[in-house]
């Protein structure tokens, strides 16, 4: 009995030692992803995180992985609550222990829950376009990325392109800033103060409570204001309303300009004719006519590995934004890989160099056929942002349509006020800066 | 069988009147508290104290503050999150602003700062009361927090509203390791629960109890109804107010006005109902049920799909999550509309009579 119990031991042994060698045997970088695709932003979570898993198969389908490590992930629903997410990241938090591309939460309250804790394990965060914008001095911020740009930068970025349209000054005129009544809203107001302050116009605030599916008041006084543009920072039902509120009061469409968060297709497919002519912001273009989305949609979906269940949501704008995520982390995955070992997976602390020394440029966006899917992108310690740029896009009643170039916003301007804001919260926090001139 | 009380004897009104009657509660409650205090911490693991254990203590205590006011003084409010809210805004403020304040200080501080604030919203109950005082206490709730957003002073001038609360130091020692921070929010909660108990077991509980009940009896009674409801109001701000700062010191490090919403302060409402509305033990269990099945059944779906062999996607196992706990809610509530507390105390009659129960 003794001795069958014995060889049994043997055997598990034996099997658990191959199944242990079966998984060093294929390299794998795991993402944890903390995502969401219920809740009342469910179908923005959808678009997004199907727009970056497509891209993780299709590295796998397409090239066998990164140097034959094969991109692997674990989704955790988080319903956009922070509890939730929290949640989410303590569960995956022990899996992403030996290998751990960038985490993407897509929501600014987890994100700045997720800031300190992130840190501490040696998890690198990415917030791209959201969370904490600050972390962009990444002397305090080691783990922390808000890629590509930010809000303030974002918001400097459309007062140069009206500028530019209102032939290179803006003295005199007047723009009112009309903002969801919340953190994500009141991101900006610094940034556009201080333009306000440089280019002498005039600003005028008017927070929309949340949700914001009545904005009557708001328009009645835009047109007792009569500005010359209206920048809009809107969330969710928020932005429809808006368009068929500024329609009701005879606001041009084509002097709003909204943040990168009113202008995918949600937004302005509801609106229907009042949408017309609107513009918004964004880092990423929208459309199949980008080669890598309609190779994805070729290889994924040819080969019925495609994450969502309604493609139509391929090469849309938040579709193509997941790409990009996906884009960016892969690349630094493979950027660690040259200085880590060909052919390893990354822990989240060599994740982390890797963020810290991206350079993509635009030759090799073209090589990945992610030409205008993102701008260029060039990190360092000093700067988690690394470019700052956005285009507009305007809506023509079907489709969004880039009516610029890349515009970068006023960096003398607006990273003073990261690095202050920053320095204040490594006072707070008791952190000694790290310094820059020392890394490499 | 378990609850044999043969051979236990009063023989003194202290004896009779403690807190654990019955000699079989007193060693259950000493081995609980044993367990929670040395046993979770030796062998839980650091997902169990972040994501499972310090939340659930933190909802335990902000049900309970509400259970004081509903359950006991029979006062409805649907401003919970918005006291813990003030409780985490006013630990953080009381942190920043004032050089070398003790942290424990801060809580206490943060704790009566959220009582004032109740009371002051609690002063429609003499005149209101029922669905009316639940409309009264929602106004709290949305001007509490449109009031911390409104005002950048109140988050230190944070571009965004989101406060990211400062380091834990007791008594000279940084808190930073998970389990350090459940033996310290256990410890609170321990505390505040048997403060709670003695407090509905005393002359001030039965009080509230009376106007529950009836309010012009109780007048008549002689319980000055002024007095007794704010001190109800007072007593479930400063607990929420205490639960408030510990959900963002010790729970999540950063918060902001918005996620102290109305779905939370349902979220309270709910666990109290589903854990028994009027008893301490009640607002453990409903924030057992509330904050733990949904975990559970998130982490138990995906294997039984796997087990059936089922294509579910993560969204899918959300769905059917909200479905299966949506459902459950419903089951508990007809078999026992009193609560989990209620199911437990009729387990415990019973068991007392074994083997001829009735």
């Amino acid at each position: 009995m003794i001795k069958r119990f014995k060889s049994a031991i043997a055997a598990v042994a034996v099997s658990l030692a191959m199944l242990s060698q079966l998984a060093v045997a294929a390299e794998e970088q795991f993402f944890p992803l903390i995502d969401y695709r219920v809740g009342p932003y469910g179908s923005n979570g959808q678009a997004f995180y199907g727009g970056f898993i497509d891209y993780l198969n299709y590295v796998n389908l397409k090239e066998k992985g990164v140097n034959g490590v094969l991109m692997t992930y674990e989704e955790c629903e988080t319903e956009y609550n922070n509890a939730k997410g929290v949640e989410c990241y303590e569960r995956l938090k022990g899996k992403a222990a030996k290998s751990a591309g960038p985490l993407h939460t897509m929501s600014t309250g987890i994100s700045y829950a997720l800031v300190d804790k992130s840190a501490q394990d040696k998890l690198p965060l990415a917030m791209m376009g959201y969370g904490r914008t600050d972390a962009v001095d990444g002397s305090v911020f080691p783990y922390a990325f808000p890629l590509v740009t930010t809000y303030q930068m974002q918001a400097s970025a459309i007062v140069k392109f009206i500028k530019d349209k209102s032939g290179g000054s803006l003295a005199g005129k007047k723009i009112v800033y009309l903002y969801h009544d919340s953190a994500y809203g009141k991101e900006a107001i610094v940034a556009l103060n201080a333009e306000a302050g440089l280019n002498k116009f005039e600003m005028v605030q008017i927070p929309v409570a949340h949700p914001g599916n009545e904005q009557g008041a708001q328009w009645l006084r835009i047109r007792q204001e009569k500005p010359d543009y209206v920048i809009f920072w809107g969330w969710g039902v928020m932005n429809q309303t808006a368009l068929k509120a500024a329609q009701k009061v005879g606001f041009p469409r084509d002097r709003m300009i909204g943040s990168w968060w009113t202008g995918s297709e949600e937004d302005v497919v509801p609106a229907g004719e009042a949408a017309k002519g609107y513009m918004a912001a964004t880092w990423n273009v929208a459309g199949k006519q980008v080669p890598v989305i309609a190779d994805i949609e070729k290889v994924v979906y040819g080969a019925g590995k495609g994450n969502l269940q309604d493609t139509s949501k391929i090469g849309t704008v938040l579709y193509n934004r997941g790409v990009s995520a996906a884009v960016l982390s892969v690349e630094a995955i493979r950027k660690g890989q040259e200085k880590y070992g060909k052919g390893k997976a990354l822990t989240g602390e060599q994740t982390r160099w890797a963020l810290e020394n991206l350079n993509i440029t635009d030759a090799r966006l073209k090589a990945l056929g992610a030409t205008d899917l993102l701008p260029e992108i060039k990190t360092s310690c000093a700067n988690h942002e690394g470019s700052g740029k956005v285009k507009i896009q305007q809506w023509d009643g079907a489709k969004w349509v880039p009516v610029s170039g890349w515009i970068e916003g006023n960096k003398s301007l607006v990273h003073p006020l990261f690095q202050a804001s920053a320095k204040q919260y490594a006072l707070e926090k008791g952190i000694t800066p790290r310094d820059c001139s020392k890394e490499k | 069988m378990l609850y044999r009380e043969a051979g236990q004897f009063k023989t003194t009104y202290a004896a009779d009147q403690q807190i654990f009657p019955i000699r079989q509660d007193r060693i259950a409650v000493i081995a609980l508290l044993a367990v929670a205090f040395v046993g979770v911490p030796l062998f839980a693991s650091e997902y169990w104290f972040s994501a499972i254990l310090i939340p659930f203590l933190i909802f335990a205590l902000a049900a309970l503050g509400l259970n004081v006011l509903t359950g006991y003084a029979g006062q409805l409010s649907l401003g919970s999150a918005a006291f813990m809210a003030v409780g985490a805004y006013a630990a953080y403020n009381f942190q920043l602003r004032i050089e070398g304040i003790p942290i424990m200080l801060s809580f206490i501080l943060a704790g009566l700062t959220a009582a004032g604030v109740g009371v002051l919203f609690g002063l429609p109950s003499l005149r209101i009361k029922g669905f009316y005082l639940a409309v009264a206490t929602l106004a709290a709730q949305f001007f509490i927090v449109w009031c911390l957003t409104k005002f950048p002073w109140l988050s230190n001038n944070s571009s965004s509203g989101v406060i990211s609360t400062q380091k834990l130091i007791v008594f000279g020692y940084e808190l930073d390791r998970p389990v350090e921070k459940y033996l310290l929010v256990l410890s609170i909660v321990v505390l505040m629960a048997f403060a709670a108990k003695n407090m509905v077991r005393s002359s001030t509980g039965r009080a509230w109890m009376a106007v529950r009940d009836m309010d012009v009896a109780a007048s008549v009674i002689g319980i000055r109804l002024m007095p007794t409801k704010l001190l109800a109001f007072a007593v479930s701000s400063f607990y929420c107010g205490v639960a408030g700062a510990m959900y963002a010191f010790c729970y999540l490090g950063s918060v902001e006005p918005d996620g102290f919403s109305l779905d939370m302060s349902f979220k309270i409402l709910f666990m109290i109902i589903i854990g028994g509305v009027g008893s301490i033990m009640g607002s453990f269990l409903g924030a057992a049920f509330i904050l733990l099945l949904p975990i559970f059944l998130d982490i138990a779906l995906p294997y039984c799909a796997d087990l059936f062999g089922l294509p579910f996607s993560s969204a899918t196992v959300s769905h059917i999550q909200i479905l299966v706990f949506g459902g459950l809610i419903m089951f508990f509530l007809i078999v026992e509309p009193h609560g989990l507390a209620r199911l437990w105390q009729i387990a415990k009659e019973k068991l007392r009579l074994w083997p001829f129960p009735h």
